[in-house]
């Protein structure tokens, strides 16, 4: 009777389907290149990460993806519709339908937890107040944070606490689409694995399709069905974080048989025995 | 199926039976809501939620179908569901399941008593930190006489021009203007008496005592104590404090002392050029309207206004900028939250600046009248 692979909203798409198409995309500051031709697709239901070292342009793909800034050339694509199209008003509906957990949390200082993951439900639902506010103590609730927080501001919480809230403000909407910016830098290792641990559960249980930037190889093995590497502009490897390991490109090989990329990987070769 | 594009809704049907269908999702669930919460509800008996009919599902509209439940089994009915789908059962057990937490109330609860009792602590605690800053900068004062080299010359120099030459332009403006206001208020008022030459009195005594130190003082408190504020404050958020505080420097010392130095010694100047330009707006209304020539005017001001007027003007000056420098600085020093906080602290300094400034140079009046100054 359980069945964890079902959507849970019932909507005309079928697992599988691309959620976001990036064709060709080009990026340029001035005179510094970003990105030079970049094409990657992202299909529902999948756990997809976006690696790459500092500079590589990972977080500027996805702040055009989620509509921020706009590349210079190419196009991208969310849920079918140019994402070019998220600026304007009737970009609404689209918005509704995404999730994104910033790196730093961006919590909203003024407003206390419960309000901060109640906004999105105040302006974009006609809910009445009772029931926001259940679903925000669900929501926080979910992502293991302890109720009296809730009337806490982000100036009061920890480090690993405002990244919890941060991502209860992101899975507010119940979005199809969870972005996701660095979700474990700066947290303990500890709590990094908590995090990882509480992504999968929420995933298995909301069922979202997640898009993420990250250079934690702890979290790449544990979480991504597929990962793109990026580095001088390019895509230079994408597939399974096995598959990537094989790879030929001199970068993508350094990334992950440097003594970190190594250590991760029997690590969760260890994890996945022990499990069985 | 032709329900696929239907909204959501809810009926209840021959009173036992509630028929739910429709995208039972957080955009569309709120109508179902609204019906849900009106709803009269059977006292007793079964009642049967039929759930077929729901085509879209997500926790919002698991949240409403498991208040209703509970709603209903609290009234007494004997509730069954029928026709959910697996995958929807699952997430009314996941809220289910969070329940407890979810109904918490969590929201502090305080009697009248309590909640004065907690501000009068907290005022009484901004009246001790109030102080114990004080305290805290006039020992550093203090060392700084003993040791003049550990002045912080260059922040003193940059704070002088900032907040001294660079308010010139405004600080000359504004008060010229109100020179001319003065007189242009004076001389309806002397030319019914013909006592026109009193102009001068009225026009020196007023700015130079009062009125230029006043404005100078109020002006310089919205301009420079709350950037006082806004950049300690700043600074306090993003940790830079903390970081000064690391390498054995005190926060005080660095950031606070300058600019009250600073500020000591430009208010007393730029309230001597402001009497300039006062006195200056007012001869030139006296010649137009009162027909003093500036000559007439100028050898009366040498009789009517003596000396005492101009440095008692000129000697609350320090003090006005004391009083300024400090409150915006200690401001500054009490932000703890965000950007928000920032805000309204910066607020704060500049109203409780004026209303320190004004309260000391009502205190100047009284005692100066009783010295018969």
């Amino acid at each position: 009777m359980m069945n964890d692979s079902l959507p849970m909203v019932a909507t005309t798409d079928q697992p599988g389907l691309p959620v976001i198409e990036v064709s060709h995309v080009s990026t340029r500051f001035g005179r510094a290149v970003v990105h030079n031709d970049v094409s990657l697709t992202v299909v529902r239901g999948e756990v997809f990460a976006i690696a790459g070292g500092n500079g590589s342009g990972k977080s500027t793909l996805l702040r055009e993806i989620v509509g921020l800034l706009t590349p210079t050339a190419g196009l991208i694509r969310l849920f079918g519709t140019d994402s070019r199209e998220l600026e304007e008003s009737d970009g609404r509906p689209l918005h509704r339908r995404f999730g994104v957990m910033f790196q730093g949390g961006a919590l909203f200082s003024s407003m206390t937890l419960a309000e901060n993951v109640a906004v999105p439900l105040r302006e974009h639902t006609h809910l009445s107040p009772g029931i926001i506010r259940d679903i925000v103590a669900l929501k926080i609730a979910l992502v293991g944070l302890p109720q009296d927080s809730a009337v806490k501001y982000p100036s009061e919480l920890s480090g690993g606490m405002r990244r919890r809230a941060a991502l209860a403000r992101a899975i507010v909407m119940d979005p199809e689409l969870l972005f996701l910016d660095e979700p474990t830098a700066g947290l303990d290792p500890m709590i990094a694995d908590g995090f990882d641990e509480l992504l999968l559960h929420l995933k298995r249980l909301l069922g979202f399709t997640v898009v993420m930037v990250t250079h934690d190889l702890d979290t790449l093995w544990r979480l991504a069905d597929r990962v793109a590497v990026l580095g001088n502009g390019r895509v230079l490897g994408m597939g399974t974080m096995e598959d990537l390991t094989h790879s030929n490109d001199p970068v993508v090989r350094e990334y992950f048989h440097g003594p970190r990329g190594r250590a991760a990987r029997l690590q969760y070769a260890g994890t996945v025995l022990h499990q069985e | 199926m032709d329900d696929r594009k239907q909204q959501a809704a809810v009926a209840l049907m021959e009173g036992r039976t509630l028929r739910c269908r429709g995208a039972w999702t957080l955009p569309e669930v709120a109508p179902v809501e609204r019906v849900l919460r009106g709803m009269v509800w059977p006292s007793t008996g079964s009642l049967r939620f039929e759930t077929s009919g729901i085509h879209a599902f997500d926790t919002g509209g698991a949240v409403v179908l498991h208040r209703a439940l509970t709603e209903a089994r609290r009234r007494g009915c004997e509730v069954t569901i029928e026709g959910l789908r697996s995958e929807y059962a699952q997430l009314i057990s996941l809220v289910a399941s969070n329940w407890g937490a979810v109904a918490a109330d969590v929201t502090p609860q305080r009697n009248g008593i309590e909640r004065l009792n907690a501000s009068i602590r907290n005022r009484l605690a901004h009246i001790v930190q109030g102080l114990a800053f004080m305290g805290e900068s006039s020992s550093a004062l203090l060392r700084l006489f003993v040791a003049p080299a550990r002045i912080r010359w260059r922040t003193c120099l940059n704070s002088l021009r900032v907040d001294g030459v660079n308010a010139l332009p405004i600080t000359g403006l504004l008060t010229f203007l109100i020179g001319v206001v003065i007189a242009y208020q004076g001389a309806e008022q002397l030319r019914k008496f013909g006592t026109n030459i009193f102009i001068v009195d009225l026009v020196g005594i007023s700015l130079l005592r009062e009125i230029a130190p006043l404005i100078v003082a109020i002006l310089i408190a919205g301009r420079s104590g709350s950037a006082y504020a806004a950049q300690i404050g700043t600074m306090k958020v993003t940790e830079e404090l903390d970081a000064v505080k690391t390498f054995g420097l005190s926060p005080i010392e660095l950031l606070v002392l300058p600019r009250v130095l600073a500020l000591i010694v430009a208010l007393p100047l730029l309230t001597a050029y402001a009497d300039v330009l006062g006195v200056f707006g007012g001869m030139l209304i006296a010649s137009n309207q009162l027909n003093v020539s500036f000559a007439a005017f100028l050898s009366r001001f040498d009789e009517a206004v003596a000396l005492r007027h101009f440095l008692i003007g000129i000697g609350k000056a320090p003090f006005f900028a004391a009083i300024i420098a400090l409150v915006g600085c200690y401001q500054g020093l009490q932000i703890r939250g965000g950007v928000d906080d920032v805000g309204r602290h910066t607020t704060i300094s500049v109203v409780q600046s004026i209303f320190l400034v004004i309260i000391f140079d009502a205190i100047c009046s009284i005692l100066l009248n009783w010295w018969d100054l």
